[in-house]
């Protein structure tokens, strides 16, 4: 009598605990299969279709387009061919001072290489990893070195290089200051908040008209300053560093709410009790920041680099609307000379400056997640 | 004097750092608030007042006019513009609630739970889509090459992809997620045109919606990572212990927790969604036309049309100011407090 009793209340109880272990097991994959599924429809195709593309000739042809194999062609052009100094930039004769650069450059690659093959727990991955990222860092210090100064001209790819990295750095330090300024309790930060926020919400190409109208030396709001200082007749396009300064200044004035709202969340979402502990134990706010806060954030803000990184690298609004990638390239970025390239219907080229950009990004972005994030997230 | 240097609690400033504070403050608002100024009195400037020079007040300096509002809202171009925003204000929150969804539910998968797939598997896998463009770029229909991809794909699944052992982890997909927006734009919009060409789905809202949210993935999932990794796992564990399935911990647990960084990360796909230009262009021909392709068209034959382009980019942000606004409130602290000691 007992047994049955028993035996009938579990029975049903017995099923719903396989049931839901069985949805429990599958549970890993529903949660990720539809963000992969969805990902793999649309991105994975353009991938190796723009691949294709990047190694043939796109013509019209009646009724549509035709697309011919040339093999390497593409990439041929862009490094050696008509195209080299578009994309490397004029090389200028090495002098003593980018031996110098270049050798310090080479000789810190060395150590790095050296200190990883001493210690012991080498592999070949990570060997080969690293040197292929001694190499690329080193080509790349050899092409700006010989760029950057006396008669030479910087192609496209240090440009965006520029861009990307003097563009983050600076977004990523405003955005942090503010962001500390306005998880304060003061009166009216939500005001600033959301007055924060206002730039990243105009679209791009909104942003780079507005700037334009902003720069203009005779009709812009800024006229009398450069009549006062004697600027009347100068020009963004007549100069290669003015114009790409205030490209710049246009991509941080829109891109630093992107790292401001991230970084609030983060500031937001993060325990009080630690903070409280450490006043309670008399730790000045730097020691707070240092050892509370920053470890913190850290993790937040090595994804925010990683997304700007990449988004960065895309920049093309800005540099067509505001100097129409001038004076001569001085202001074009990647994307803007694959942008050229196809408006002039020469896709296959275009797909190979994209995909020399997407090794650029790849490079980059592996660096960043393999080296410094891993290092300076596990190390807390 | 002390007093002015010390902070009565933890997230109160000193009276000398409030200050300090709203110095800095004024001034980084002031140059976020004066290039939109001057969108706001170019809206209201015709053409020669904007061709002579700078004019700051108005009234003062020049005499304001309605004509391009007019213009934009009842005139020539009210049709266009209206209906365009309409499509803006569909497609980009739709969107970006769809990606918010599967991105959330996908970050927490790469936080909480450990995957292996197989190298052999994936090979195989891009063998199998290459094999199916190259047919379906052959000539035959695009259904028989799918199909017959995907029968060598489960074939060699079975037998060649069993052969390698080695597994990638969690960051490796979470790399291959972000890796997905390297592309520039202008690389892919002719796939894209040609993938919803043979789909018949160009000029429609499906398209875009389809577009935006996945290129918005990678973003969600990446920022929704991080932030679901400062959950205390022990939260979850004591859900657990409790009985709750892993569907309901996510739904009960894990979200309300996570609410700051989900209203953040909703902000900024919004924001993407509605200002995209490049992939709009191609996708959209007139049906379903986003904003920012008309302000793009106010750069006419006679140069750009700055009245008339101001005054969209003010129509564009008002609809995103008031969703930030409403939103910015969730983004505070003290959801945890507490929860984690009882």
């Amino acid at each position: 009598m007992d047994t049955t009793a028993t035996h009938e209340e579990q029975q049903p109880v017995r099923l719903h605990t396989i049931i839901s272990s069985a949805a429990d097991r599958l549970a890993g994959s529903v949660f990720i299969l539809p963000a992969v599924l969805a990902l793999l429809f649309l991105s994975l195709f353009p991938l190796i279709a723009s691949l294709y593309v990047s190694l043939a000739k796109f013509d019209i042809a009646p009724g549509g387009f035709k697309l011919t194999f040339v093999g390497l062609n593409n990439y041929k052009k862009l490094f050696t061919g008509s195209e080299g100094t578009h994309f490397l930039g004029k090389f200028a004769p090495s002098t003593f001072i980018t031996w110098l650069v270049f050798g310090a450059v080479v000789i810190g690659l060395g150590i790095f290489l050296a200190r990883y093959v001493l210690n012991n727990r080498i592999s070949i991955g990570g060997l080969i990893g690293r040197m292929l990222l001694a190499l690329g860092l080193g080509s790349l210090t050899w092409m700006l070195v010989h760029t950057l100064w006396n008669g030479g001209r910087l192609g496209t790819a240090s440009i965006t290089l520029v861009y990307v990295f003097v563009g983050i750095f600076f977004q990523y330090i405003l955005g942090l200051s503010l962001a500390m300024l306005t998880v304060q309790r003061l009166p009216g930060r939500r005001f600033f908040r959301v007055v924060f926020l206002l730039p990243m919400m105009i679209t791009p190409v909104g942003v780079a008209y507005m700037f334009r109208m902003l720069t203009d030396t005779s009709k812009g709001p800024f006229t009398p300053i450069w009549q006062a200082l004697g600027l009347i007749n100068f020009s963004w396009v007549n100069n290669a560093w003015g114009a790409r300064t205030a490209i710049l200044i246009g991509d941080i004035w829109q891109w630093t709410p992107f790292m401001f709202i991230v970084l609030v969340a983060a500031l937001e979402s993060q325990p009080v009790e630690p903070v409280e502990a450490a006043t309670v134990d008399g730790a000045n706010s730097w020691q707070i920041f240092r050892h509370i806060t920053w470890p913190a954030i850290l993790p937040v803000s090595m994804t925010l680099m990683l997304i700007r990184l990449i988004e960065a690298f895309k920049i093309v609004d800005l540099p067509n609307v505001m100097t129409n990638g001038g004076p001569g390239t001085a202001t074009q970025s990647l994307t803007y000379h694959a942008y050229i390239n196809w408006r002039a219907l020469n896709i296959g080229a275009s797909a190979a400056v994209a995909y020399m950009l997407l090794f650029l990004v790849t490079f980059f972005a592996m660096i960043f997640v393999n080296l410094i994030r891993q290092r300076t997230v596990e190390t807390l | 004097m002390r007093r002015w240097f010390q902070s009565k609690s933890i997230n109160t400033p000193s009276p000398a750092g409030a200050v300090l504070s709203y110095v800095v403050l004024g001034v980084w608002a002031l140059l976020i608030l004066f290039p939109l100024y001057w969108l706001i009195i170019t809206s209201f400037k015709n053409s020669s007042q904007v061709a002579e020079g700078p004019f700051y007040i108005p009234f003062a300096d020049f005499k304001p006019s309605l004509e391009a509002w007019r213009y934009i809202l009842v005139g020539d171009l009210s049709q266009d513009t209206l209906r365009n925003f309409g499509n803006t204000l569909l497609v980009a929150p739709v969107s970006s609630l769809i990606a918010l969804v599967l991105g959330a539910t996908a970050a927490y998968a790469l936080v909480r739970f450990e995957y292996r797939p197989r190298v052999g598997a994936i090979l195989t896998f891009i063998g199998c889509l290459v094999l199916s463009i190259v047919l379906i770029s052959v000539g035959l229909s695009w259904p028989i090459g799918l199909i017959v991809s995907a029968a060598v794909f489960i074939l060699l699944l079975q037998t060649i992809g069993r052969r390698f052992k080695r597994a990638l982890g969690n960051n490796d997909i979470a790399f291959w997620m972000i890796s997905q927006r390297m592309l520039p734009p202008v690389a892919v919009v002719i796939p894209i045109y040609i993938l919803f060409q043979r789909l018949h789905l160009l000029d429609t809202y499906t398209a875009l919606i389809i577009t935006y949210v996945t290129s918005n993935l990678p973003i969600v999932i990446w920022l929704m990572r991080d932030y679901v990794s400062t959950i205390p796992i022990e939260l979850e564990e004591c859900a657990s212990i409790d009985g709750a399935s892993r569907y309901r911990i996510f739904w009960s647990v894990v979200l309300p927790l996570a609410v700051p960084g989900l209203v953040a990360t909703f902000l900024f796909v919004l924001v993407f969604s509605w200002n995209e230009y490049l992939l709009a262009l191609f996708i959209s021909s007139a049906k379903v036309q986003t904003l920012p392709l008309t302000i793009a068209a106010q750069n006419a034959t006679r140069g750009p049309q700055w009245w008339n382009m101001s005054v969209l980019i003010l129509i564009m942000i008002i609809p995103v100011i008031v969703i930030a606004i409403i939103l910015e409130r969730y983004i505070t602290r003290g959801l945890l407090i507490g929860a984690v000691k009882g």
